[in-house]
């Protein structure tokens, strides 16, 4: 008898033991949440921004992690719907308790995630989507950062990059039928008034279009002498073939929600045709940031060479976000949303994979990256290479 | 805007309306027999185009092997569907069926996209790389094979549904299901051979649009609605009423395309179609039904 109460009393002090080393097991985690496109055509986009983030995180947490304390990356797939996201980031802020978001490729997901996060009071970094709403979103204080290129800078960018390498005069626009797609368009018709030239006529593509022929047509007969591009890899996918039915050479410059899929697949010969913007190469000369995330890349998805490296942009934005986010919990000393933001604007320096931040957020400016380290690209037999 | 515009308008919308034609003609052919329609037909364009990558991309099987095994198994999809989803509703008079095929199109789209990936593909074909100048526009082989494919195939089902057999014991199961029982046809077997065959007129479009468009999971839904859509404008009771219904949402799509811009294309196209419905509730070419009390 007296031996079977010695086992209950031994089984209940394993179990208690193991309650409290659970909890304190869970205690010693910080979970960041990360709502992106995980399926459908830009599934990609999303592979690519875990992998940046979670080398980011693995690095970090080899070192100590933040606060003593590991960091762990929930994942939630938005299928590039709103809803889906919003429901995702509801879920990741009130059941999992994450410190803060990171965001996907689709600029409309984003924007629903917005005033969740605002009225949160949790940090949302945007690591893709380039919509200028996103962070500029009128709010005070303001949640929302972005490592990542934004639509105004980048369509200033385009029009520039037309004219120069094109001798553009009268460029046609062909956008996604999406609040992306709207915002650039204000974004573009600024930018060709700004740089003096007209635009030769806006044509929309739809998510599910098969032929886009008609609305070329249309941009053809306008005296378009260049296209550009805002769509995902999808829809700007069924653009260049129509472009190629028609027989018609006109260039191409893009955004880069192409690169957030398979386009080279799904375009064939003639993705190389697309000039398109990008935030960082890993074709750019070697620096000890890139090295290390070369050898992670390798080692944990076998990544041998860049040009293997799938929507680079993606990996490059979201680790160096993932570092800028630590050095912050680290320099508020705690994982309350407020404190975070406020350290997000006070950080001084850091030396990334992009470049070397130096105040990279202020109040309200809360774009780490400027149009200085944008990067004109193209597909090259399936990877993606800077234009020579 | 040129006459060259419009005649490529023209030919675009002869393409992608002939494919909505094609899914349409299941509807066609599963109404025309049993009063019921196959919701799931998206999901069978999809199947046939998923399954001709996987075994001609992916497997390296011989194309003609590869689309002829995607065709059977896109038939006896077909046929399963109204086995599990259509047969046990309309035994008991109910019209759950309905709600039945988009459930099973919707668990087949979401079996595909766990095995076959969240990635759309792309479908590479020959006939793409065969092109010529007609007429000053740009042609490519597979935009011409693919209204022809759909006019041809609704030809075959036209003759065949008055010339064989089979077409007519089709017709008599439309008919009078009672009646034709007691001829000795088997009507619940070839009722399934009409969902059989709904199943490989929507994998025929599934492959032929494959190369033009992507292929993923999510691929036929648009299509399957829109083909709906063709098949109520042309008439569902009538063969070539749904082909020419798809034709002209087809080209009607491209041409307003072409005179209006992309913006208002859709919400013209399908107000359109209203607006045809409420002029001829039976479609362009069905015929009025007679009720008789």
């Amino acid at each position: 008898m007296k031996h079977s109460r010695r086992i209950h009393a031994s089984v209940a002090m394993a179990a208690l033991t193991s309650l409290a080393l659970s909890a304190s097991l869970q205690a010693a985690e910080i979970k960041v949440g990360l709502v992106a496109a995980l399926s459908g055509q830009s599934a990609q986009s999303g592979e690519a921004i875990t992998r940046g983030l979670t080398i980011a995180m693995d690095e970090i947490n080899a070192k100590g992690g933040v606060l003593g304390d590991k960091l762990v990356l929930i994942k939630r797939d938005d299928e590039s719907s709103p809803p889906k996201g919003v429901t995702a980031a509801r879920e990741l802020i009130s059941s999992e308790k994450v410190v803060a978001l990171f965001g996907g490729i689709d600029t409309p997901v984003s924007l629903a995630i917005v005033p969740i996060a605002n009225q949160n009071k949790k940090p949302f970094i945007g690591v893709w989507a380039a919509g200028t709403n996103i962070t500029k979103n009128g709010a005070t204080p303001n949640y929302v950062f972005r490592v990542s290129a934004q639509d105004d800078l980048v369509d200033i960018a385009l029009i520039k990059y037309a004219m120069s390498k094109y001798n553009s005069k009268n460029p046609g626009l062909i956008l996604v039928n999406n609040p992306w797609g709207e915002s650039n368009e204000k974004g573009l018709k600024a930018a060709a008034a700004a740089a003096n030239i007209s635009i030769a006529g806006v044509e929309k593509v739809e998510q599910a279009d098969v032929d886009v022929t008609p609305q070329l047509n249309r941009l053809k007969t306008a005296g378009a002498d260049a296209l550009i591009l805002v769509a995902n890899a999808g829809p700007g996918a069924q653009m260049m073939k129509s472009r190629e039915r028609m027989g018609w050479n006109v260039p191409v410059v893009s955004h880069w929600g192409i690169s957030g899929g398979r386009f080279d697949e799904l375009v064939g010969p003639t993705a190389g045709d697309v000039h398109f913007i990008q935030t960082y190469s890993f074709f750019s000369p070697p620096t000890p940031a890139s090295e290390k995330i070369m050898a992670e890349l390798g080692k944990k998805y076998g990544v041998k060479t860049a040009a293997d490296i799938i929507a680079p942009v993606g990996t490059a934005n979201a680790y160096d976000a993932m570092q800028l986010l630590a050095q912050a919990i680290e320099q508020a000393k705690s994982t309350d949303g407020d404190a975070i933001r406020q350290a997000l604007e006070q950080i001084e320096s850091y030396t990334g994979l992009i470049k070397t931040y130096k105040k990279p957020f202020a109040t309200p400016a809360h774009e780490a990256l400027a149009p200085e380290d944008y990067v004109m690209v193209r597909y090259d037999a399936g990877k993606i290479v800077p234009v020579k | 805007m040129g006459l060259q515009e419009y005649l490529s308008a023209l030919i675009t919308g002869a393409g992608i309306g002939s494919m909505y034609g094609l899914v349409a003609l299941g509807y066609y052919t599963t109404y025309a027999v049993s009063r019921t329609v196959n919701f799931a037909q998206g999901s069978s364009l999809m199947l046939g185009a998923v399954l001709t990558f996987t075994l001609s991309t992916q497997w390296h099987w011989p194309v003609f092997l590869a689309v002829l095994m995607a065709l059977v198994l896109c038939g006896l999809w077909g046929y399963f569907v109204e086995v599990i989803a259509v047969r046990p509703f309309v035994k008991r008079n109910s019209d759950a069926w309905l709600m039945a095929t988009v459930a099973l199109g919707l668990i087949l789209e979401n079996i595909v996209l766990f095995s076959f990936g969240k990635d759309p593909r792309g479908q590479s074909s020959p006939l793409l790389q065969i092109g010529f100048d007609l007429g000053g526009l740009h042609l490519n082989a597979l935009q011409l094979l693919i209204p022809a494919a759909g006019f041809v195939i609704a030809s075959i089902l036209a003759l065949g549904m008055r010339f064989t057999t089979l077409g007519k014991s089709l017709l008599a199961i439309a008919q009078n299901r009672i009646a034709a029982r007691l001829m000795g046809i088997d009507s619940e077997k070839l009722i399934g051979i009409a969902f059989a065959l709904s199943g490989i007129f929507a994998g025929i479009a599934g492959i032929l649009i494959a190369p033009l468009y992507t292929v993923s999971a999510g691929m036929g839904t648009v299509f399957g609605i829109k083909a709906f859509a063709a098949a109520i404008l042309g008439g569902i009771e009538s063969a070539a009423g749904v082909m020419m219904g798809g034709l002209l949402l087809g080209i009607t799509e491209a041409l307003l395309v072409t005179a209006l811009g992309s913006t208002y294309a859709q919400m013209f196209s399908f107000g359109l179609t209203i607006v045809v419905l409420c002029m001829r509730p039976a479609g362009l070419f069905g015929k009025r039904g007679v009720n008789k009390v």
